[in-house]
């Protein structure tokens, strides 16, 4: 009987630890290890930090779900791996902290055949001074990353419309925290969402709204930007997103990196090396992401940390991260397995495995601050690779050590992205996109890097169709419900 | 007046991009035509699932 270990419970952990429990049956144990003891379908969380979903429809309890797919579930943090054992025992293993089930604070050691890190990410507050700590979100801008930070947020926005409804302006300001943030695509949806609802409760008049971002060109979204077919041209995301903007009266500034917040205020720099200031009454930032500071010890307990993980704290796996200039990057160092090159029983999913390097091209400012989106390896992605990799680890179990393993490139695999604004049926549009590759492949489709006949966007009520029907059917799939394996990542 | 009126002014950073024009706007809430984009929109985003799995 051999044992699969899964660290964390969000999409990639849950895709590969359900799939895993699924393919491999009661011959084999699969333990998922996370500190949170419910899943969330983290893009409805926009809509939860407007007030118009509660966190518990964005939610759910973990346990009950992993007892019907006979997953054994700790809820508990993983603090380091031994990926040789220890001076008594040959056998790997991951020490996990308890968070609950009455064991909090206790200590374990989990042993394991084979390892799956799908930790996400650690939320890096403490990197811009004012946007939070380490204990996480400070006490000056919102966060909508986790369903509490979306709860929090929707009830500052209540108070800002209650002050406008009295005749106060308001001023909002949304975007990213620091200049190597991921994730404008939840701040895109987020700063349209607070639009609409502003523009419903019949004060958008009295709000003035701003983007900040470490975009250099708005639509970027950490992908380089994309190009759709649009009038018999193949226009760029900048002019698709910069109509957006203009049309909904929203001011952007790009190119940012916010190094300080205080009390209704944050400082930033320019990739030009200029500096200024932006004023808020409500503030919601993106912090920057890193992993979440596993250690590693070898056999003898000398620390390996770097031998197993990127200096970001991602773990690393079959990626090339020596391509060096951006000139000189290629799809192909994309990684394919997500099988850790020293130990191969070792693999990574979702925003846990370490990018050979960003997809959007990095800059910085004459002060030498760098500027530039980190790649998001979210959603559907996060999804498909989880499932890979559970695919590769059960394969490796039932046919051996020499079982070919699953590839998931995201050099050669596309993405959906619905970003809608409002949530009622009817009244409610949505930015519906999808992209193809993720990763633009410059050799394959030279000049625009993606197939235009599979990149495409546009903004209406259908997309906004689609956006709730994926939140019925994802969270219906998370929860393992019949037919479950027919919803594709 | 219209929302391109209303928010977009010379020489402001928002006055050099492509804006919607009332029909585009109008079309974006149309339930005929959104439920026939709706249709179209599913079977492209589940080719590209298709070939990204």
């Amino acid at each position: 009987m051999a044992r699969v270990v899964v660290l964390g419970g969000g999409v990639a952990g849950h895709t590969a630890a359900t799939f895993a429990a699924d393919w491999l049956g009661k011959e084999h144990e699969v333990v998922v290890v996370t500190p949170n003891s419910k899943w969330n379908w983290i893009p409805s969380n926009i809509w939860v930090g407007v007030g118009q979903m509660s966190k518990e429809e964005v939610t759910f309890d973990l346990a009950p779900v992993y007892q019907k797919a006979g997953i054994t579930y700790k809820q508990a943090k993983a603090v380091s791996l031994n990926p040789e054992g220890n001076a008594s025992s040959d056998k790997p293993f991951v020490t996990i902290e308890y968070t609950g089930q009455g064991k909090a604070g206790q200590s374990e050691d989990v042993t394991y055949d084979y390892l799956i890190n799908a930790t996400g990410p650690k939320l890096n507050f403490a990197a811009t001074p004012g946007l939070g700590d380490a204990n996480g979100l400070g006490e000056f801008t919102v966060s909508v990353c986790t369903a509490d930070h979306a709860d929090h947020a929707a009830h500052e926005f209540a108070k800002c419309i209650e002050k406008m409804k009295k005749g106060e302006r308001q001023k909002f300001l949304i975007g990213t925290g620091h200049g190597m943030c991921t994730c404008q695509g939840a701040a895109f949806e987020y700063i349209f969402n607070i639009e609409h609802e502003l523009r419903k409760a019949g004060v958008r008049d009295l709000a003035d709204i701003q983007w900040i971002s470490n975009e250099s060109f708005l639509g970027d979204f950490g992908i380089g930007g994309l190009h759709m077919k649009r009038g018999g041209y193949a226009a760029s995301s900048r002019l698709f997103a910069e109509s957006l903007y203009s049309e909904r009266g929203i001011k952007w500034l790009i190119g940012a990196h916010v190094n300080k917040v205080e009390k209704g205020k944050v400082s930033y720099e320019l990739l030009d090396g200029s500096m200024g200031e932006e004023t808020f009454d409500f503030s919601m930032l993106i912090p920057p992401f890193a992993g979440v500071g596993l250690k590693a010890y070898d056999k003898a307990g000398e620390d390996i940390t770097a031998t197993v993980f990127a200096p970001n704290g991602f773990m690393k796996v079959d990626a090339k991260y020596d391509a060096g200039a951006y000139e000189n990057w290629k799809a192909s160092d994309w990684p394919r397995t997500y099988q850790n090159p020293t130990y191969k029983n070792l693999f990574a999913a979702g925003i846990a495995f370490a990018p050979p390097h960003p997809i959007s091209k990095p800059m910085s400012s004459p002060n030498g601050t760098q500027i530039f989106p980190t790649p998001p390896r979210t959603g559907m992605p996060s999804g498909i690779i989880g499932k890979a990799v559970a695919h590769s680890v059960c394969d490796l179990i039932k046919k051996g050590p020499d079982a070919h393993l699953h590839e998931a490139s995201m050099a050669e695999m596309g993405a959906a992205c619905v970003a809608s604004a409002g949530k009622g049926l009817f009244d409610g549009t949505a930015a519906a996109l999808t992209v193809y590759p993720v990763v633009p492949d410059f050799e394959k489709y030279p000049g625009l890097g993606r197939d235009l006949d599979y990149t495409f966007g546009e903004i209406g009520l259908a997309g906004h169709w689609i956006k709730h029907i994926l939140h019925h059917m994802f969270i219906y799939k998370a929860k393992l419900n019949p037919g479950w394996t027919l919803i594709p990542e | 007046m219209n929302e391109i009126e209303k928010y977009v002014k010379p020489y402001d950073n928002n006055f050099t991009t492509m804006v919607p024009t009332n029909f585009v706007i109008k079309m974006r809430t149309c339930k005929i035509w959104q439920l026939i984009r709706f249709i179209m929109i599913n079977i492209k985003m589940l080719i590209v699932v298709r070939k990204s799995h």
